[in-house]
């Protein structure tokens, strides 16, 4: 199983606290954690599942194209999402809708992505969570420039670890081959850029298991570019918080790239194109659910005595969402024709205005209004 | 101020320039720095604006063009260079993919101003993927702009342009024109970027190109003055887009159009101006569009290549096929 003897876990299956020396360093940054917090860690894991489920579902009645479910990964995002500052930058790949909903980014515009409204979806400056990447792995190399930059601007290294910038980069186990996240590493560690690799392994590229990628396990590729590496219970929302604190503000104190591979697992298709009974096994998936990522968090805070209105309520926000987003997809239409040709340059170009004024006159010559 | 410069002392100094007046503007290569690049086109930049401005990346050019376009998102306008033209296709993906296609995606939030500088084209007797004439694959590309000096002076304010541009551009560079000298004058309000340029007037066909091949049309042009033959030379300068009212104009006093470059020809720059040409200015014209090209085979060993490229005499013998209808 793809636990190994490294694998760094704060949170038993059965919601108690590990207690050994290699995580010894990280439980300070849990234990300063508020009982808010570690709600909110709950929160957003609950609600982003069913959000999930609800997309799923309205791929399946014809509303979306294609939905990319994030179903069992939510303790891997969530716990690194909330381990970044606000000031630091998110460079997602396309499956990190928890994150997106921690940065504020309204999740329709997840769905408006998925049904063909836009290829982008929001204003990444706002957020400093940059758009979805469909090219695999690319938006590493986007991240270790801009984490280059950071450190050009003089914004980190200062000490200051409210002002201190840093970057987070999310990718997957078959996006580990890709050249483009080889070439980042070797910038970021050659620049020593403030960017954290954080690697989702959900043991699965569509198909093809994670033993195809990679022979060892892919933390080793990190340290093998001399970056430092941990690899964590990814489905351990503590652990993931903990590390990914720790190695931002490494990153952010000038110490130079971290490399965070997540143990983690996919547990509904790649996408809804997708059948996973034709490559895995239902034993396999049984595993997973015993180390499902909110069942043993719950336990954690019932022990902690989290109250049952407290669940009931992050349940009944999650239905809420789930309504909110099927009404407000079903309303959603194309976007104005004149998308097609804005912004494909900044500055004015021949082609854009006379291609769109041919299909404006095309349109007029059927009579109707263009 | 005028001066006599070759055009890699012209982009030189263009590059100069417009580091000094934006102090956003980095440049990323490899062996740029303290080499000063392969053709010395950087040559004494890292030591007037430092390692941070000037970078000698590793060597990984999908790498070079990814962090540039990470650089972009942070405010930065970098300029990398590509150290040989068969050297992009590594960066081919973060350029027609994440490079073009990132203003779009952003819908207005953000802009991409990269430029990516290339050494390109043959004649200077190099090894495989030296002399290579890549810019039909970016013309292709929505979301680039594609453009190529002939002459020092453009080089100079060209380069400056496409770095003020907040639009991707692919900046290449004829490599068999960086050692010429001509005239740069830096004072002067250079043309805008976007506008091909009768470069010699004349009467009875009009010849087409870009970069090297402008030179070469010239020589073509003034040989055939000798012969009694008035032919007219239009230096494209931007690739993409395309300023095709000058090229029309011409065509309206010659009748015939001669398109000449280094690439292969099939499914080129110059198959996409004589079909345009045959759209906008078919009654104008008294022969079909003629194109000289690179053959559609791989840039063969150096020792071929005098016979690869077009030469003076294959553009007179189209000039000659389209006189003769």
């Amino acid at each position: 199983m793809p636990y190994t003897e490294a694998t760094l876990q704060l949170l038993t299956t059965d919601g108690t606290l590990v207690e050994n020396d290699r995580v010894a360093p990280y439980r300070p940054l849990v234990d300063a954690l508020t009982d808010q917090q570690l709600q909110d860690f709950y929160r957003e894991m609950v609600v982003t599942r069913r959000f999930d489920i609800e997309a799923g579902n309205l791929q399946r009645q014809g509303q979306l194209a294609l939905w990319i479910p994030s179903l069992g990964q939510e303790a891997a995002q969530v716990g690194s999402a909330f381990a970044t500052r606000s000031q630091d930058t998110i460079f997602p790949s396309y499956r990190e809708h928890s994150i997106a909903r921690i940065r504020g980014i309204d999740p329709i515009h997840i769905i408006e992505l998925l049904r063909g409204v836009t290829n982008g979806g929001w204003n990444p400056n706002d957020s400093k969570f940059r758009l979805y990447t469909l090219v695999l792995g690319t938006q590493t190399l986007h991240a270790a420039g801009y984490a280059m930059g950071i450190a050009f601007d003089g914004k980190t290294g200062t000490g200051n670890l409210d002002t201190d910038e840093a970057t987070i980069v999310y990718f997957g186990d078959g996006s580990s081959s890709e050249g483009d996240v080889n070439e980042a590493m070797v910038f970021a560690q050659s620049y020593q850029s403030p960017l954290v690799f954080f690697l989702q392994n959900n043991q699965y590229a569509i198909s093809v298991p994670v033993e195809r990628q990679s022979r060892s396990p892919l933390y080793k590729r990190g340290e093998g570019f001399g970056i430092e590496s941990h690899q964590i219970d990814g489905n351990d929302v503590l652990i993931s918080y903990a590390v990914t604190r720790a190695s931002l503000d490494e990153a952010r104190a000038g110490k130079g790239p971290r490399w965070i591979e997540a143990q983690t697992y996919r547990l509904g298709a790649h996408t809804t194109s997708d059948d996973p009974t034709k490559y895995r096994q239902a034993s396999e998936e049984e595993y997973w659910k015993q180390r499902d990522p909110i069942s043993r968090y719950e336990l954690f805070l019932r022990a902690k005595g989290a109250s049952e209105s407290f669940f009931a309520e992050v349940k009944a926000e999650g239905e809420d969402l789930a309504a909110d987003i099927r009404a407000r997809t079903v309303t959603l239409t194309a976007p104005p024709v004149e998308t097609i040709f804005n912004h494909v340059y900044t500055d004015e170009h021949p082609l854009m205005a006379a291609q769109h004024q041919w299909l404006k006159d095309y349109d007029a010559s059927f009579g109707g209004a263009s | 101020m005028s001066e006599m410069l070759s055009m890699a002392k012209a982009i030189n100094l263009g590059l100069k320039q417009a580091m000094t007046d934006d102090s956003s503007v980095i440049l990323m290569g490899e062996d740029i720095g303290t080499l000063g690049g392969v053709f010395r086109v950087t040559e004494g930049l890292k030591t007037e604006f430092g390692e941070n401005r000037v970078l000698d990346t590793p060597l990984a050019e999908s790498g070079i063009v990814g962090t540039a376009i990470g650089l972009a998102m942070r405010g930065y306008r970098p300029v990398c260079e590509i150290q040989f033209d068969g050297f992009v296709f590594p960066a081919f993906d973060q350029i027609v993919s994440q490079l073009a296609k990132q203003t779009s995606r952003h819908q207005g939030t953000q802009s991409f101003p990269v430029v990516i500088r290339i050494p390109y084209g043959g004649h200077i007797g190099a090894v495989e993927h030296h002399q290579e004439s890549p810019e039909a694959y970016f013309a292709h590309t929505a979301g680039l702009r594609v453009m190529s000096p002939a002459t020092p002076n453009d080089g100079f304010h060209m380069i400056q342009q496409a770095i003020r541009s907040n639009d991707p551009v692919i900046f290449l560079e004829p490599k068999a024109r960086y050692w010429p000298k001509g005239e740069v004058d830096m004072n002067s309000t250079p043309a805008p970027v976007y506008q091909s340029r009768v470069v010699r007037t004349g009467t009875d066909a009009t010849l087409v190109g870009h970069g090297a091949m402008v030179a070469m049309l010239l020589d073509a042009a003034e040989l055939a003055a000798q012969e009694g033959r008035s032919l007219e030379v239009i230096d494209l300068r931007s690739i993409s887009p395309i300023d095709y009212d000058p090229i029309v104009a011409s065509v309206g006093k010659t009748g015939r159009l001669i398109v000449a470059q280094e690439a292969p020809g099939n499914a080129s720059v110059g198959s996409e101006i004589a079909a345009t040409i045959s759209e906008r200015a078919f009654f104008s014209l008294e022969a079909p569009v003629q194109r000289v090209s690179g053959f559609d085979t791989p840039f063969p060993p150096a020792n071929l290549e005098s016979i690869y490229l077009p030469d003076v005499d294959r553009i007179l013998d189209a000039v000659d096929r389209a006189l003769a209808y």
